[in-house]
Parts: C-alpha cells; sequence; structure tokens
C-alpha cells in the first residue's frame, strides 16, 4: 500500500525519507542479528559436538548423535580431579579475595590515608596488565620462595592476587553512592561500631559483595593463562583442557563447557528477567 | 613486532564490527537492553580455551567455512584457515569482542538522543549529525573499549597456539615457551618487560593523541 502512495509526486519526498529511515534501522538490526549468531557460533558448536559420537580421539567432524559423552562425563581419566580441584581453588580464592577485597574497598572510600592513592594504582595493576605478564612474574617470584611449593598453594595465591582487584572495584562502587546518613543513625539510636557495621553496613552492601564473589569465582574458574605458569603439577579443569587440545580433545570437555554455559546463563538470564518484571510494574 | 600488529588489526576489527551493535542496544534497545547484553557477554560463560577450540572446529579444513570459501574462490582449493594469521586475528577479535562492546555501549548509552536531534533540527545530515555528535560524545568509550581489547590481546599467545602454525607466534608465545619449556628465565622475564613496556608506549601515544583527560576518566 505504501507502494502505491509513493507513485504520487507529492507523497514522494516524505516517503523517500521514511524509506531511508526504515531501511537504515533495519540495516542495523539485521546487522546486530548476524552480530549475534556470530557471538553464538562457537557456543552452538561447543554443544553440538558435546552430543558427537567422535571416531578416534578427533572431535573435528560430525559423526553422529549420543549421549553416552553426557552419561559418562567423567569417562576421561584425569578430567574428574581436575574439576574438583578448579572449584575448590574457585571457592576458596573467592572467599578470600571477596573478603580482603571488600575490606580494602571500605578502606579507600573511607579514609584517608598516607598510601591511600597508591593503594588505588596497586589495586588496578593487576587489570591493565597482560596475563601473560602477571603469570610470569608470580612464577619468577614463586621461583625464589622455594618454600611454597609449585600446586595449588601457587595457585591458589596467584588467583587470590588477581581476584581481589575486581572484588575492590565492584564493592567500591558501590560503596561510593552510600548514603553514610544511615550509619549516623545507628550510631545515634546507640549502636557501637560493630553492630553499626553487622546491621546497617554490611547488608547494604551484600549484593555487591555478592556480585564480587561469583564475578571472582567465575574468573577463578576460567583463568588459564597465570594458573598455567603457577600450577607445577597439579591439573585445573583450563590446563586439563590445553593439554587435551594438544592431542585431541575428548568430547567430554565439550560436556563440561556446554554444562558451565547452561547453568550460568540461567542464572544470569533469570536474574535480568527479574529485574525486567520488577522494572516494568514500577 | 607481529604482537602488535596482530592485536592492533584485532582490535580495529573489534570497534568496526560492535560499534553498529552498540549503537543498536542503546538507542533501540528499548526494555530488551539487559537482555541484549547478557547476550554479548554470553562467550563469556563458556571456557576460553573451549571458546577457542570451538573456532579451530568451525575454521577446520574441510569444514563448512573453508569449504564455502573454496567454493566461492575466495580461498584456492588447497587453501585454508587454519595455520594463518587470518584464523589468529579472527580467534582474537571474538574473544575479545564483548571488551569492546560494553564499553562503547556504556558511553552509547548517556548520549542524550535530543542532542542528535537538535544537531538534525540545524539542518545537520544524519552523516554528519553522526561524525560531529554522536561519535564525539562516545569517545571515552571508544578509548576504554580499544585499550581494554588491545592490551590483553597483545599479551595473548592460546590463540596463536590453537589457531595459527608456527609463523604466527606471538610474543606471548615465545615468553611462555622460553619460561615454560625451555627454562630460560632471565631472557623470558626480559621479555615481558619489553611487552609491558610496548604496551605503555603505545598507551601513551595513545593518550597523547586522544587526550590525557579521555584517558584517567574512564579507562577503568
Amino acid at each position: 500500500m505504501s507502494a502505491v502512495a509513493a507513485q504520487r509526486p507529492r507523497a514522494r519526498r516524505s516517503f523517500v525519507a521514511s524509506t531511508w529511515t526504515l531501511v537504515k534501522r533495519h540495516v542495523l538490526t539485521v546487522y546486530s542479528i548476524l552480530f549475534f549468531a556470530y557471538l553464538m557460533l562457537p557456543i552452538v558448536v561447543v554443544a553440538l559436538f558435546s552430543f558427537n559420537n567422535p571416531v578416534g580421539q578427533f572431535n573435528y567432524t560430525w559423526q553422529g548423535f549420543t549421549w553416552n559423552n553426557w552419561r559418562y562425563w567423567n569417562g576421561v581419566p584425569g578430567i574428574q580431579s581436575a574439576i574438583v580441584l578448579s572449584l575448590e581453588i574457585a571457592f576458596i580464592a573467592s572467599l578470600a579475595a571477596t573478603a580482603l577485597g571488600s575490606m580494602i574497598a571500605l578502606a579507600l572510600v573511607r579514609y584517608r590515608f598516607r598510601f591511600r592513592a597508591a593503594t588505588n594504582i596497586l589495586i588496578f595493576l593487576p587489570l591493565s596488565t597482560p596475563e601473560i605478564v602477571l603469570g610470569a612474574s608470580l612464577l619468577t617470584l614463586f621461583l625464589h620462595f622455594t618454600f611454597v611449593p609449585f600446586g595449588f598453594w601457587t595457585i591458589l595465591i596467584a588467583h587470590i592476587m588477581f581476584c581481589i582487584s575486581f572484588a575492590v572495584v565492584t564493592v567500591k562502587a558501590r560503596l561510593i553512592g552510600f548514603d553514610r546518613h544511615l550509619e549516623e543513625a545507628a550510631m545515634d539510636l546507640g549502636a557501637n561500631e560493630f553492630v553499626t557495621f553487622r546491621k546497617v553496613t554490611l547488608p547494604l552492601i551484600a549484593p555487591a559483595v555478592l556480585a564480587a564473589f561469583l564475578l571472582c569465582f567465575a574468573i577463578s574458574v576460567d583463568d588459564f593463562v597465570v594458573t598455567y605458569f603457577n600450577s607445577g603439577a597439579s591439573v585445573t579443569f583450563p590446563i586439563y583442557v590445553w593439554g587435551a587440545a594438544r592431542i585431541g580433545a575428548p568430547a567430554q570437555v565439550n560436556v563440561i563447557g556446554t554444562a558451565i554455559f547452561v547453568i550460568a546463563i540461567s542464572g544470569a538470564l533469570a536474574n535480568v528477567l527479574i529485574q525486567m518484571r520488577r522494572a516494568k510494574h514500577a | 613486532m607481529r604482537s602488535i600488529e596482530y592485536a592492533g588489526i584485532a582490535t580495529a576489527i573489534a570497534f568496526l564490527v560492535s560499534y553498529p551493535v552498540a549503537y543498536w542496544i542503546a538507542f533501540r534497545g528499548g526494555r530488551w537492553k539487559n537482555l541484549l547484553l547478557l547476550f554479548i557477554i554470553a562467550p563469556f560463560f563458556v571456557t576460553y580455551l573451549i571458546r577457542t577450540l570451538a573456532w579451530q572446529t568451525i575454521l577446520a579444513d574441510h569444514g563448512f567455512v573453508v569449504n564455502t570459501l573454496q567454493n566461492l574462490h575466495v580461498l584456492g582449493s588447497g587453501g585454508r584457515l587454519l595455520a594463518t594469521g587470518t584464523a589468529v586475528v579472527a580467534g582474537i577479535t571474538y574473544n575479545f569482542l564483548p571488551f569492546m562492546a560494553l564499553p562503547l555501549y556504556v558511553s552509547l548509552e548517556q548520549i542524550d538522543p535530543r542532542l542528535i536531534e537538535a544537531a538534525e533540527d540545524l539542518y545537520a545530515n544524519k552523516i554528519r549529525a553522526f561524525l560531529r555528535v554522536t561519535l564525539p560524545l562516545s569517545l571515552p568509550g571508544v578509548v576504554a573499549g580499544t585499550l581494554l581489547t588491545f592490551i590483553p590481546a597483545a599479551g595473548d599467545f592460546i590463540n596463536a597456539q590453537l589457531l595459527g602454525g608456527p609463523d604466527n607466534h606471538m610474543i606471548g608465545n615465545v615468553i611462555q615457551s622460553k619460561f615454560l619449556e625451555l627454562s630460560d628465565y632471565p631472557a623470558a622475564a626480559a621479555m615481558s618487560f619489553i611487552l609491558m613496556g610496548a604496551i605503555l608506549a603505545f598507551v601513551a601515544i595513545y593518550a597523547f593523541i586522544v587526550g590525557t583527560e579521555q584517558l584517567t576518566g574512564t579507562a577503568v
């Protein structure tokens, strides 16, 4: 119908203008859809090949559908212990980094102390250094600290080290928008500093602390480069994948990758959907 | 230096590819914005190595992409993508794309659409309005995105190892093998420092060109 309208000279100008905006909008939309398809492509491939029934040791070409990789997810030697180690380290490292990071964030926002600026820079340093330099420096450090054997402890120390920065940044962002009058009010009502912290400050920053913990956990589980340099003979999941990749990664790697993705994305998706619903009702 | 070259190309491509999408989400996303952003960071939920291995599968010889390109005669019949510089750059671009798209989105989202309308009221055409208003206002995001992409990309060795061949090794590969395979610690430590120095120099030049206050205001 609009095409008919276009034939009339008087409507022509506005029609050209409107088609132009229409085309432009659609070009952007189509382009964005393609972009998202591109982003999703490897994920789809990973998921798809977790159902592959590979012949030989290479999992590159599609051979047929099977549930076996999922049923025997730990059917490859070493994979289960690698996952357990990754989770252990991620849990302890995130806990420690979040606790320390929250305290640093509180100190940085609340107090003016002598090395405040220097601390700020130190916190940002690990975030802006290439991982390989970070890993290499830690390796050099641990080579001199011969009393710490390479393995669990070196990985843990390294992970706590770089996770602290992420925790500080996350908690700090929340603290900057924090209304200190609430604390003063608690104090006026007779609460001492400790009770104020526990009943007022902590509940208010809790979402940021939780976010910091989850972020640290995700980064720690996923970290390869720093771990690779400092792991000694210990094998975390990414290191297992790296070793397996050289001789052809088993389909079980895809199974774990897909499982992690599904768990993480459903959590995030639920969060976003709840937010959207809340925004709609408000 | 090949590392700087690959990282530079990957950063440039990532910028060109993700700017329109960031623009689209920021101005047309509406209430779906958060959901779309989630999709942008979705690749992070798959382990870095597994993501890169997936590209190995996609770009593999006799794979779908290679076959299509051969049929279109973009690639010679014996041509391959795996173990070439192209594959390495493609891998880096993909892996660091969210680092580029998110800062771009943040800065584009803050732009008041009325400013663009005002420019159009003042007889700027769309392109001019974009070049004179939208692009300069999103510059902080461009700076942050470029740095967040370039710095880790320059030190990356996983893409070069898994997607490239021996000719495509980046400085990260050299550091890695010197440290862990040859145990040549002094040389490896020196190279790490050269890498850091090169990146700092690059950042300094970049800061000089775009202006320091942009950098300190938004880089982290």
